[in-house]
């Protein structure tokens, strides 16, 4: 099995968000491999040890993400490859990111890919499946069991608490949806072992890829924090007294029910 | 400006998002053409030309019962290739998460994922997204690519319904290969009728629920209310309930009008994903809980005390009106 995982590094969920000049201020703050694509590694991984083949990590981003890539590494992938687009292009968008992705993939014929059904930090979900259509390749999101027998997958998927099974042939991507499995913390060995694994850096040009064909379509006006919520009313007295003082705010002052 | 809204049927009935996307689209254009898709699904074109929609194309083929990329995607790329649309607009849902970003790629063109308000008119519109699960938003445009964005459910506002307004029905050819995709089965899951992301009322337990029991009176609540029942990480984590009900940063990004806390903490990753409710109510043992700083009410007490006793009261008021 040829595997690759799509991985992004985002910012720690326990991060509180600040703006400065409308940019995210990213000083201090703690990354992470983005939540979804952990279960992404890992069942990238445990595929890997009952089928046999490699497990290659990927990831679009500057020098910092080398860190994520490493810890990927150390909990049992094989490679890693980051492809730098920040000294070619200014802005980029899921067009961009997601060309760049299958450009690369497209020389690698890979069996199976795997990533996170969402990034928590830009959010729309959109990288992944662009990349299996320009792959031409099929694709499940928000997966929480594979199976994999010869050329055939037979997948599990959430879909807003239903669930459904899906069978699929090979070459197949899927996205990984919270419950797909355990993500391991690596290991002393493994993180040993992970700084002497393959750690690939390519640009555009490495991948025959123009700046001009990436080009993004969507342009940011500006970003801004939610108002900031105002803490409420506690109320008081006995509980009966508060249950129906309750129940009266939301029917006239709020008018929710 | 020619627009193309997907409308999306679950189990017969089409999603209110559905006419929440045809009002969106109306908001930046008046010649709104919805599509409906499935295997019976005829019926509900009215209703849509009810709620906006100038025309309806209906796509019926019994392999189209179940949603795949692969059908869906065969079908909307010969519709949009035949309506050259200026404008796709679908709901943020599974489905139009799913299949949305797959006719992007395919056209080459930027989407807007998970909009919640636009401003603006035409080509210029500019459209309100979160990020960071709702820490932050951002604002953005197209830049020259045709205008295709999704909508979160619940904030937008569908338009009032038309009852038996003039809608020109067409059922345009569409051929259908085989599909590489086959939907073996779909088990529903006994959490209530009403799907978490477009639920007005709903009602979450955290980790004070205690156990897979302990949810009980939360559904009675959710039940009555019309409402859905959530759950903070700290509940999943323990197996309380399905990771499907998780509202946070990992999990659900939830927008009700009323959203009841219950024996949850409070942590930012949870905040994250329900902050931006209307109105919240936190029910918490703890009077430091962080819940607290963005309720706007709270009551300091033990759920399994306070929750059954709010039933009763929401009971006796329901009854009288």
């Amino acid at each position: 099995m040829n595997i690759f995982v799509l991985l992004k590094r985002t910012f720690d969920t326990e991060e509180a968000i600040q703006l400065e000049n409308g940019e995210i201020q990213e000083d201090g703050a703690e990354f992470i491999i983005n939540p979804y694509d952990e279960y992404a590694v890992e069942e990238a991984i445990q595929k890997r040890d009952a089928l046999g083949g490699e497990v290659t990590v990927v990831t679009v981003g500057p020098e910092d993400a080398d860190k994520e890539l490493r810890t990927a590494l150390a909990m049992g992938a094989d490679k890693a490859v980051r492809i730098s687009i920040e000294d070619d292009v200014e802005d980029a968008d899921h067009v961009t990111i997601s060309k760049v992705l299958a450009t690369y993939l497209k020389e690698q014929d890979a069996d199976l890919i795997f990533a996170g059904n969402v990034a928590i930090d830009g959010g729309s979900g959109q990288v992944a499946p662009r990349v299996a259509e320009l792959l031409d390749m099929n694709y499940v999101t928000t997966i929480t069991a594979l199976e994999i027998d010869g050329t055939t997958a037979t997948v599990t998927r959430d879909v807003e608490g239903d669930t459904e099974v899906i069978e699929v042939a090979l070459p197949l991507l899927v996205t990984a949806q919270q419950g797909l499995n355990e993500p391991r913390y690596p290991s002393l060995p493994g993180i040993m072992k992970a700084k002497k694994k393959p750690l690939e850096e390519l640009e555009l040009m490495d991948i025959d890829l123009d700046e001009d064909e990436i080009e993004a379509k969507i342009e940011t006006i500006e970003r801004f924090l939610p108002e900031e919520k105002k803490a409420g009313r506690i109320l008081e007295g006995d509980m009966s007294t508060q249950v129906s003082e309750l129940v009266q705010l939301l029917r006239t002052e709020a008018k929710v029910i | 400006m020619r627009a193309l809204v997907l409308a999306e049927a679950r189990e017969g009935a089409l999603r209110n998002v559905s006419f929440e996307a045809i009002a969106a689209a109306k908001q930046l254009t008046d010649d709104v053409t919805a599509v409906v898709i499935g295997d019976h699904v005829q019926s509900l074109a009215q209703e849509l030309g009810e709620y906006g929609a100038s025309r309806v194309l209906v796509v019926e083929d019994d392999r189209l019962k179940h949603y795949t990329p692969d059908g869906y995607g065969q079908v909307l790329r010969q519709l949009i290739e035949q309506e050259s649309p200026d404008m796709i607009v679908l709901g943020h849902t599974a489905l139009g998460k799913d299949i949305a970003p797959k006719l992007a790629a395919r056209l080459d063109a930027g989407l807007i994922s998970d909009v919640v308000s636009i401003e603006g008119t035409g080509r210029d519109a500019e459209f309100v997204r979160p990020i960071y699960s709702g820490k932050a938003f951002e604002k953005v445009k197209f830049k020259d690519s045709v205008m295709f964005f999704t909508i979160r459910p619940n904030n937008i506002d569908a338009l009032a319904r038309q009852a038996g307004a003039s809608v020109s029905v067409e059922t345009p050819a569409v051929e259908l290969k085989d599909l590489a995709m086959i939907v073996k089965e779909v088990v529903r899951k006994a959490t209530g009728k009403v799907d978490l992301a477009e639920a007005k009322v709903i009602v979450a337990g955290g980790r004070g629920v205690k156990s897979e029991d302990g949810f009980k009176p939360l559904e009675e609540l959710a039940e009555l209310l019309g409402g859905a029942v959530g759950a903070s990480r700290g509940a999943c984590d323990a197996d309380y309930c399905d990771y499907a009900l998780q509202i946070g940063q990992t999990g659900k990004v939830v927008t009700p009008d009323l959203y009841i806390a219950c024996g949850i903490s409070g942590a930012i990753q949870h905040l994250a994903g329900m902050s931006n409710a209307k109105v919240i109510v936190a029910i918490n043992k703890d009077p430091e809980a962080n819940i607290f700083s963005v309720a706007d009410y709270g009551i300091v007490g033990d759920l399994f005390d306070v929750v059954p006793m709010l039933t009763e009261e929401f009971r006796k008021h329901l009854v009288n009106s």
